[in-house]
């Protein structure tokens, strides 16, 4: 039975387990107080075995990284932030964190299989033979996952920050970490974030200086103002610029901006020339 | 019958005023003395005693249904208590009773501070000294050792120990809040009474790296400094030293602000990115409230932590309903498995002795 599960189907699946990792964290918070915990990582933890297993099908499907519409995108980012979950999430185990991440990867997910036109189009082998376009393109998607976790983390210190300001330590609130640890993190994804969208950004520009025609303008533009704006953010942030909670809200808007940023690419790429491969009959699937 | 024969004997804090667990409290030959008593007495095969100060109990089990009342006499006998006051006073539990209120005490339920972790060791202690002794037996280390898993259940699966309850343990439970670890923290005590020095006792006991004291007496800021292991600083000097610091407790009795806006605005200017925490513990207050508007600066008074305390109460007591009920649950599943133990020692003949007993220091 499971042989006959397509790419959409395992998405799903995965996408019910991290549904299934939030409806249980908003359950033992409403109900007991605190934060599933161990609970949620085992349900995060198989979501993202069964996701691996959804993008690996749609990645062969296509001949390459999974990247070629606005669902792919989704579905990458969503993975990437709970990579890095699964990986920092062991320091803050019996913290929100987890329970937040439950909730960005159910939201990501779902939102991006319940809307079909994302996935209309399904385009193969978007990256030729190259495989360093190939990789500038999953680098980039995965600093947005990194970003994504960062946006988490900062709504984590403002809800620290406030329970501390307003003096309200119990329920909920008992289970953020320390407002240091969050603020430390923060910086060290952000600085994650932005080193891996730059070596992105260096890879793709070696490889459109060799043809500068098939450089998607308005893909080049909102790209490198995401690096760029996150870059200022950095370096506010390492002068003593930008702190605690203006850092907060700045880490959340420019990720939603981030985001939205995705819309115009994503259209550009339809209506613009992009590669060759990617506009080729060939390349796409019916 | 066979729940007569394990019973608890004792005087708690819920029942016994100071003044009179004061004179119930054993001395160290007190209960040399009285174990050695009861380690010959007839017919009483396995006991313990827990002595803390706000209870002593012994936990036995007898072949004989008078063995408590014998342990009693014994005990007011050599703490010359009226026998008629102390059963009058006492706790006097068998069988399934008992043990769930072994389990209450292992677990916090029944301290005066509802589920503090003191009472824990506590129980362990006793039960080891029980058995360095050879005073226990096959239902003694079962009640326990199972006692000890359900006591650590409760307080691993409920609220019981969360939050901290007293003002001094609150203010270093924010400072965890706020920068995680205290290990790295530097303390600044300014005043160098009697309520500052609890709190800075309390995040040296938690591992703060540091800890200095400014007073305007300066040889009263050395003497303090000197008894904590501290360092001392002049009081003109930590205005201009606040970014120092990352935790200021301020416990003068000096009749205005002693800490302004502006100068721990300063002081933010030279440690943007790293926290500053204030207890303000003085009547009237130390630190001009405004502070607390400044980014990255959290100010706490009296009141604040009080009311933090008194909170974390209530929110314990709250939980004690759930406790208890799991507490009972395990209590008889506990009491099915020891009674048929306890009732086989009323069939013995009486002829092997007591105790296996092991004469103990």
């Amino acid at each position: 039975m499971l042989a006959e599960f397509n790419d959409r189907t395992w998405l799903w699946v995965a996408a019910g387990f991290y549904a299934a990792g939030f409806l249980l964290g908003t359950f033992a918070l409403l109900k007991q107080g605190r934060p599933s915990g161990f609970a949620t990582y085992v349900l995060i933890a198989i979501g993202y075995a069964i996701h691996l297993v959804g993008l690996s099908l749609r990645g062969q499907a296509v001949g390459g990284c999974p990247l070629g519409n606005q669902f792919e995108i989704f579905q990458f980012t969503a993975w990437s932030a709970i990579t890095l979950y699964l990986v920092i999430g062991v320091t803050f185990r019996n913290s929100l964190l987890g329970y937040f991440t439950a909730c960005l990867a159910t939201a990501m997910t779902l939102v991006s299989l319940a809307i079909p036109s994302w996935d209309a189009t399904q385009r193969a082998r978007i990256f030729g033979s190259n495989p360093w376009i190939e990789l500038h393109a999953a680098l980039a998607v995965f600093s947005y996952g990194v970003f994504g976790l960062l946006a988490l983390t900062s709504i984590m210190f403002l809800l620290r920050n406030h329970s501390l300001k307003a003096k309200h330590l119990g329920g909920v609130f008992s289970f953020l970490p320390s407002i240091l640890d969050l603020d430390q993190i923060g910086v060290r994804l952000l600085g994650a974030g932005v080193v891996i969208l730059g070596i992105s950004l260096g890879v793709g520009s070696v490889y459109w200086l060799r043809d500068v025609s098939t450089v998607n303008v308005t893909k080049l533009i909102v790209t490198i103002s995401v690096w760029l704006a996150y870059a200022i953010a950095l370096g506010l942030r390492l002068n003593g610029v930008l702190l605690a909670k203006r850092f907060s809200w700045s880490c959340l808007g420019l990720y939603a901006a981030a985001l939205l940023s995705l819309w115009p690419v994503d259209a550009s790429r339809h209506s613009g020339p992009i590669t060759a491969q990617a506009n080729s009959p060939a390349a796409r699937q019916p | 019958m066979s729940a007569e024969r394990f019973f608890l004997i004792g005087a708690t804090h819920h029942r016994v005023p100071l003044e009179v667990r004061e004179k119930l409290s054993l001395t160290s030959d007190a209960a040399f003395a009285l174990q050695a008593e009861l380690t010959a007495m007839s017919g009483l095969r396995e006991y313990a005693v827990l002595s803390t100060c706000n209870r002593v109990e012994f936990y036995g089990v007898a072949e004989t249904s008078d063995a408590a009342a014998r342990v009693t006499a014994a005990f007011c006998a050599r703490q010359k208590f009226d026998l008629t006051e102390f059963a009058r006073i006492s706790l006097n539990l068998r069988g399934r009773e008992a043990i769930q209120h072994l389990l209450e005490v292992a677990a916090g339920l029944d301290s005066q501070i509802v589920g503090e972790n003191e009472i824990f060791g506590q129980v362990k202690d006793a039960y080891a000294a029980a058995q360095a002794r050879g005073s226990t037996g096959p239902v003694l280390n079962r009640v326990f050792q199972k006692g000890f898993q359900a006591a650590k259940h409760v307080r691993t699966n409920t609220g019981i120990t969360e939050g901290q309850v007293s003002v001094a343990n609150v203010a270093v439970e924010l400072a965890v809040n706020i920068f995680g670890a205290i290990k790295d923290t530097r303390i600044l005590l300014v005043g160098a009474g009697e309520i500052g020095e609890k709190t800075a006792k309390a995040f040296q006991s938690r591992g703060a790296a540091a800890l200095t004291v400014a007073s305007r007496r300066l040889e009263r800021a050395m003497e303090l400094a000197s008894s904590l292991g501290a360092s001392a600083m002049p009081f003109e000097q930590f205005e201009s030293r606040l970014n120092e610091y990352d935790v200021v407790v301020c416990a003068t009795s000096a009749p205005g602000v002693v800490v302004t806006h502006a100068a721990t605005k300063m002081a933010m200017h030279k440690r943007p990115a790293r926290p500053l925490f204030f207890i303000d513990q003085a009547l009237p207050r130390d630190v001009e409230p405004a502070v607390a508007k400044i980014d990255n600066v959290f100010l706490y008074n009296l009141d604040d932590l009080a009311k933090i305390a008194d909170e974390n109460r209530a929110a314990r007591e709250a939980e004690l309903v759930k406790c208890r009920s799991i507490i009972a649950e395990k209590a008889e599943a506990l009491w099915r498995q020891v009674a048929a133990q306890v009732a086989a020692l009323g069939n013995s003949t009486g002829e092997e002795p007591a105790l296996q007993r092991k004469e103990t220091v």
